[in-house]
């Protein structure tokens, strides 16, 4: 499970130190059809990076709790959370948006948004989404952190899983495991709060009157919270998840991705305190890299599958380093090709704008500019005419000829629309709705936030000269407003 | 078995498949996959247990849950009567004005009117109520026995020629089968009715048929042959025929009196239902004869 990416280096002739997740791998080559997931204990690490997560972690997380708890008022009985997915309703409430089902494309376009966004990111700057804002990763992290209050770091960790079964050991456990439930309870019961309002089910969900999709919905995140942040963890990425096989396509040798500078740290081995550093590399081997590292690879192998960019082996190799005295990035966000470039002894250069970038940046923009020309063009009112088709056309006693239309007026807004609605395009057409007053022009009254269906019927006199149809078009007219929908008057055979 | 082919890059066996020169290596699941399988099949012998699984000789083993989807059916059922219940209580204490003016019962009544009138009404009328030859068109204006919204009511309560007691009924004779004139005569009143509705006739045959109508015919169809509403009789001068408006077909009329049958609806459909179903003709004719054939009647 081991696909490398590293062009850099041919390792079948590679002679020097096997990297202890080289001789990890060796011990674990299959003896028999299955592998046992091997236990990461990863060290707790101070500094740049880390910091970073555990702030994002905190933003990331503060997000998720606490956007369905904000409040927007929108009139009547619809619901005043700000950000709501209604499946009894049929809508979707964002902020001052509301969106209904037949607008989903606008989630479409925001999706293909998202996945232009990371593709681009990706090509920039390598998998920053895995490694700083993927709920997998989030999570994990934080489930890493509870560990560590009950079982202590990593030594400590090893040490206790490798300790008969005592009181110390049994209470550290049943703790972790206590907590881990109650964050991934926590986890999927803040789920359900963005699919009903907030406040009410957090009392209904109490006193067992909620819906059942928000027990089941619960009672699922709970369970895949726990089992993926406290037991799965990297084999989530590296086993379930797509994302680290399609990255391939979005790197090349000019991202910034998380690199060990092997033109300065090779060849690696331990130094003593007196020693010179003529004639070897940086790399004092001492391993640091690979047991701070939550996916349990070492990263001196260059860019790999498993590797999701966090930075954590850059704080623990910047730690070392500023120990022994050297500079520090040996372990940094770098590029395959200026790490290439420096080993040959020239001037890296970095690209940013590659032709990969540019058409990802030029499709971002596109998408962006679609979504904003199409929110910008919003209606109000959305207004579709559906011409009868059994009969198309029927003849009234005098000759003339009448078409049956219904139409289906949405009213997005949340008052009651007036609107005026006009024939044009038949000569001495006359507009008609049976139950309402006829008036020139038709004028109803279209209910809020609900579809209105009207039937409406069009009488003009026989034309001698139109062969089958003539275009024609309603116009539709609510306060400023003022929409044309196209159709057809059709005389069938009836001259 | 001999020693399997080993990867140099990875170190990883090979299964000795190949395809293009790649080739596919060896590696080992993730044990956790054979716990999903295992899994798999737990939940398996649980949905034994729970739901219905096994076919017996007799039936089949029912699971301790009793599911079954007859019942669910069942139950179904029940709930949507209830449903239909409220809509048809709705219906029944409104009046059929203002069933037609208030929208949310118009578009009830339109739904119940259209799912009704497709299984029941559509076999004669078309699907859309376009009528055929004989059975009357039900989205034009014209109207052999009224088109507003309480006549439309009264003619699906008692049908047309039917079992029921007030049946709106009315009798074309067959004045050529039964001998009551000749072909001549029966020739010469169909051009009176083609000149009736405006059409170019031979004069001299209209000229003939002149006291052939009065004697016969203007009793029902009114001495100027628009009809009369009363007797069912109708409009011969405009443009609507319910058996066809050429001359073949106008004669043929004449000679056989041809008198169509609608079945009573009361007693099958409740009355909401048939409120629902006069509504929903009503508006798919535009609203009946709102305007039109009332001002040209006598």
């Amino acid at each position: 499970m081991t696909i490398i990416i590293d062009r850099s280096r041919d390792r079948s002739n590679a002679t020097g130190p096997v990297s202890v997740a080289e001789k990890q791998r060796e011990k674990d080559r299959p003896k028999g059809l299955y592998k046992a997931r091997v236990p990461i204990y990863p060290k707790l690490v101070h500094g740049q990076w880390r910091w970073i997560k555990w702030v994002l972690l905190i933003v990331m997380l503060a997000i998720y709790y606490i956007t369905p708890w904000i409040r927007w008022d929108r009139p009547g009985a619809l619901p005043d959370q700000a950000v709501l997915v209604d499946f009894d309703g049929g809508r979707f409430y964002f902020f001052m948006i509301q969106l209904w089902p037949q607008e989903v494309y606008f989630i479409t376009g925001l999706l293909v948004l998202s996945a232009l966004g990371l593709f681009l990111v990706t090509s920039l700057f390598g998998r920053l989404w895995c490694g700083y804002a993927c709920p997998q990763t989030v999570w994990t992290d934080l489930y890493i952190y509870i560990e560590r209050m009950f079982e202590g770091d990593r030594n400590a960790r090893m040490r206790l899983d490798a300790a008969p079964m005592s009181f110390n050991k049994l209470w550290r456990k049943a703790g972790k495991h206590a907590v881990w439930i109650g964050a991934a309870f926590g986890t999927g019961g803040a789920w359900i709060f963005y699919f009903h309002d907030a406040p009410d089910l957090i009392r209904t969900f109490w006193v067992g009157t909620a819906p059942m999709t928000a027990y089941v919905s619960c009672a699922i995140l709970t369970f895949t919270t726990y089992v993926f942040a406290g037991h799965m963890r990297e084999q989530v990425c590296t086993y379930m998840c797509p994302w680290p096989r399609i990255q391939g396509a979005m790197l090349d040798d000019q991202s910034f991705q998380v690199t060990y500078r092997y033109d300065r740290g090779e060849p690696r081995g331990p130094h003593k305190k007196a020693e010179s550093w003529e004639g070897r590399g940086d790399c004092i081997d001492c391993n640091q890299c690979v047991v701070v590292c939550p996916m349990g690879i070492d990263i001196r192998d260059g860019a790999q599958l498993e590797c999701i960019n966090c930075g954590l082996c850059i704080d623990a190799c910047n730690e070392v380093m500023e120990k022994v005295g050297r500079p520090r990035g040996l372990i940094a966000y770098d590029t395959d090709a200026a790490v290439a470039a420096r080993s040959c002894g020239q001037k890296p250069q970095h690209r940013l704008v590659r032709p990969r970038t540019l058409y990802y940046a030029i499709a971002l923009t596109v998408v962006g500019c679609l979504m904003i020309w199409g929110f910008a063009n919003r209606k109000t009112l959305d207004v579709h005419a559906l011409r009868d088709r059994n009969p198309a056309a029927v003849r009234l006693h005098d000759g003339s000829v009448r078409n049956g239309y219904t139409l289906k007026i949405a009213n997005h807004g949340f008052d009651t629309a007036t609107v005026e609605i006009r024939y044009g395009g038949v000569p001495g057409a006359t507009l008609t709705s049976p139950g309402r007053e006829a008036t020139d022009p038709l004028t109803l009254r279209v209910d809020p936030n609900r579809v209105t269906s009207v039937r409406v019927f069009v009488t003009a006199p026989a034309a001698e000269d139109v062969d089958g149809s003539r275009p024609a078009s309603f116009e539709i007219r609510s306060g400023d407003e003022r929409q044309a929908v196209r159709t057809a008057f059709e005389y069938g055979d009836l001259r | 078995m001999s020693e399997r082919e080993r990867d140099e890059h990875s170190g990883v066996e090979t299964t000795g498949h190949e395809w293009d020169g790649l080739k596919e290596l060896d590696n080992p699941l993730p044990r956790w996959w054979l716990w999903v399988f295992y899994g798999c099949i737990v939940v398996a012998i649980v949905y034994w247990v729970l739901m219905p699984a096994w076919p017996g000789l007799k039936g089949y083993t029912p699971g301790i849950l009793k599911q079954s989807d007859r019942v669910a059916v069942v139950e179904d059922l029940q709930a949507l009567q209830a449903q239909r219940g409220r809509g048809e209580a709705m219906l029944a204490t409104a009046s059929l004005q203002q069933i037609e003016a208030d929208p949310a019962l118009q578009a009830h009544a339109l739904s119940v009117g259209q799912s009704v009138f497709g299984d029941n009404c559509a076999t004669c009328h078309g699907a859309g109520g376009g009528g055929n030859r004989g059975y009357p068109n039900l989205r034009d204006d014209v109207w052999l026995w009224g088109g507003s919204l309480e006549e439309i009511e009264h003619t699906l309560r008692v049908g047309v020629r039917s079992e029921h007691p007030d049946t709106r009924t009315s009798q074309m004779p067959a004045f050529g089968r039964d001998n009551m004139l000749t072909a001549g005569q029966v020739s010469d009143l169909t051009e009176y009715v083609v000149r009736l509705s405006g059409r170019p006739a031979d004069a001299a045959a209209v000229g003939r048929a002149q006291q052939l109508y009065a004697d016969n015919c203007a009793a029902c169809h009114t001495p100027t042959g628009v009809g009369d509403r009363l007797v069912g009789a109708p409009d011969l001068t405009d443009r609507e025929w319910l058996y066809g408006s050429d001359r073949d077909s106008i004669r043929g009329q004449i000679h056989n009196g041809r008198n169509g049958v609608m079945p009573t609806w009361e007693g099958r459909f409740s009355p909401g239902v048939i409120k629902a179903l006069a509504v929903y003709v009503h508006v798919n004719a535009g609203g009946g004869e709102a305007s039109g054939v009332a001002a040209t009647a006598p």
